[in-house]
């Protein structure tokens, strides 16, 4: 399984890659750290069926952070929602994909792009099922800029209120956001510790490892009785050597030189994984 | 005429009665239950009831997520807020994401009076209408607003619903009135004039168009509840009809229904316009009735307009 995902994953990063550098736009380094945690979530964690985007006992999920669509539009095609064939058409006239997500594309929840929007949308769904004694859980993925948004807070808030325990929120914590360092920018630590006065669970794992993101979603739904935090240390432009931890690979565009190396990086892993 | 219960109570008692009988309907205030008038709800069906506190962003992007999972969600709480510091939740995961939330603005317009612009609402029609998909209406009495409310049970696109604070005087005799989202209802016929209102000046309207009969002038009155959908065709039937339009509106005199009404006819059947409105100002201190005189959108003023027009 942990094999697979990871495989899974780095076919995801290649094919995100292949279609920012055919748009010439695109989030790339935001895209790139969030691969494993979308790869995790939409082939073992959620509960969900391609063929039924609105079968209302869904699992939600919400992209919060909305720049990274990139990412989500390949997990999405490989788990099914659309063929692949759609992904081409990225950055083309009246594509059905824009640069961020709509309702438009079987599988997302929410327009989104707007920071500091998608933890309360995702507190609203989960109140909803709790009114309606359903199981299905709900998750909201942020960027670790995002947290600049005030709103967060106040979805926070509430969540912490209702002591919402099927709400599983994740920051992409890459540590970068478009202008530079996020603590440069604006202090965001303690991180752990502000959610946690807010009345969540918090976990903290290596976002970019597959085993580990499975074994942390799985310890922070045994918890009973209050909302849950994921703090995903990741990598911002994870898997390509030159874009690693450079911001500004945020909304950086390979050229063809550095997007062959980059396929060349990739491919050896996959290699090596597959071998 | 006179009527002592505002159109917020009527909105809340209507909601309640069809939420005793249906557990889909969802209530979701920022510590509004007492200026929305929701205590009976909140303490008689607390299961479909959600207070965010002073959180109106929270309160919209919640609502927004209870109705992607099928609720019947009505987002509370002062106009003056809800189109403001939540407007970025409201176009997106609202209007853009396409969800049916309804947003009930109360105290709406100039109703808080003295209490100055931050409480104002003279913007809302104006910015609401240019986000696509969402719909707009002001009921001019407590029968529209329980006909609206009871509309709004099967209603698959946002609304944002702006009410007053205070009573008005009922415009119709009952609720037994042909009310559609989207439809004007012409509470009288011109010749002379059409005088078009929306929410509480309908009612200062068609007293206008009593007095004015008077001065044996015919005035017509377009009750335009709906700014979106927007009823061109009764607009371009009361120009037809009349030949001259006043506007009454207790918004910015820009963007709002005078604006829409010129739009339409501009493009479609060229008739002489006056837009009576807040202009570009805060407005000044004092009760709703005293800033409606200032602004001359209470009968009088309307009169007023409309003879110095005719006679010129």
């Amino acid at each position: 399984m942990i094999q697979k995902l990871t495989l899974q994953a780095e076919l995801v990063r290649k094919r995100t890659l292949e279609i920012i550098y055919g748009a010439k736009a695109g989030h790339t380094g935001g895209s790139l750290s969030a691969i494993e945690v979308l790869t995790a979530l939409y082939f073992k964690v959620l509960k969900l069926d391609p063929l039924r985007p609105d079968w209302p006992e869904r699992d939600r999920f919400v992209m919060s952070k909305g720049h990274s669509v990139e990412a989500l539009y390949c997990v999405l095609s490989a788990r099914g929602f659309f063929p692949d064939a759609v992904l081409d058409t990225f950055g083309q006239f009246n594509s059905p994909l824009f640069g961020h997500p709509t309702r438009k594309v079987p599988g997302v929840e929410l327009n989104s792009g707007a920071l500091g929007h998608g933890l309360s949308v995702a507190v609203g769904m989960a109140l909803a099922a709790r009114m309606d004694k359903s199981s299905y859980r709900c998750y909201a993925l942020m960027g670790d800029g995002e947290q600049g948004e005030g709103s967060v807070y106040e979805a926070a808030m509430a969540a912490g209120h209702y002591r919402l325990d099927k709400l599983t929120a994740i920051i992409d914590r890459n540590h970068l956001q478009i202008s530079g360092k996020t603590e440069d920018v604006m202090t965001l630590e303690p991180m752990a510790e502000r959610w946690k006065a807010f009345g969540w669970e918090v976990f903290e794992t290596d976002g970019n490892d597959i085993a580990a993101l499975l074994d942390c979603f799985e310890r922070s739904e045994k918890v009973k009785d209050k909302p849950k935090l994921i703090i995903s240390h990741s990598i911002k432009g994870k898997g390509v050597s030159y874009m690693e931890n450079i911001a500004k690979w945020h909304h950086g565009v390979p050229n063809s030189e550095q997007f062959e190396l980059a396929m060349k990086e990739i491919d050896s892993r996959i290699e090596k994984i597959t071998h | 005429m006179s009527n002592t219960v505002p159109c917020r109570k009527m909105f809340t008692d209507t909601l309640l009665e069809m939420a005793r009988k249906d557990k889909n309907i969802v209530v979701v205030t920022s510590d509004a239950r007492g200026s929305v008038t929701l205590g009976d709800f909140a303490s008689e069906l607390p299961g479909q009831f959600i207070e965010v506190g002073i959180a109106e962003q929270n309160a919209v992007g919640i609502g927004a997520g209870l109705a992607s999972c099928g609720k019947n969600v009505f987002v509370c709480g002062p106009a003056c807020f809800y189109v403001a510091r939540s407007l970025e939740q409201v176009k997106v995961d609202v209007a853009y994401s396409h969800y049916p939330v309804r947003i009930l603005g109360v105290s709406g317009g100039m109703s808080y009076g003295a209490l100055g612009s931050t409480h104002h609402s003279l913007h809302d029609i104006a910015v609401l209408r240019t986000f696509p998909g969402m719909h707009i209406v002001l009921p001019a009495d407590i029968y529209e607003t329980r006909r609206l409310v009871m509309a709004l049970m099967d209603y698959p696109h946002p609304v944002y619903i702006r009410v007053g604070r205070n009573a008005v005087p009922n415009v119709h005799d009952d609720d037994k009135i042909d009310f559609t989202i989207g439809k004007a209802i012409r509470l009288a016929k011109g010749k002379d004039l059409t005088i078009i209102g929306t929410g509480e000046t309908v009612y200062h309207c068609l007293e206008a168009s009593r007095k004015l009969s008077e001065h044996g002038i015919q005035a017509g009155v377009l009750d335009m509840h709906s700014l979106k959908p927007f009823d061109a065709e009764a607009v371009l039937q009361a120009a037809d009809e009349s030949g001259r339009i006043i506007t009454v509106e207790e918004h910015s005199m820009f963007g709002g229904l005078g604006a829409a009404v010129a739009e339409t006819l501009v493009q479609h059947h060229p008739v002489p316009v006056k837009i009576l409105g807040v202009p570009d100002e805060n407005a000044v201190a004092g009760t709703p009735l005293e800033l409606f005189r200032h602004y001359s959108l209470d009968a009088e003023g309307i009169v007023k307009t409309a003879l110095n027009w005719l006679r010129a």
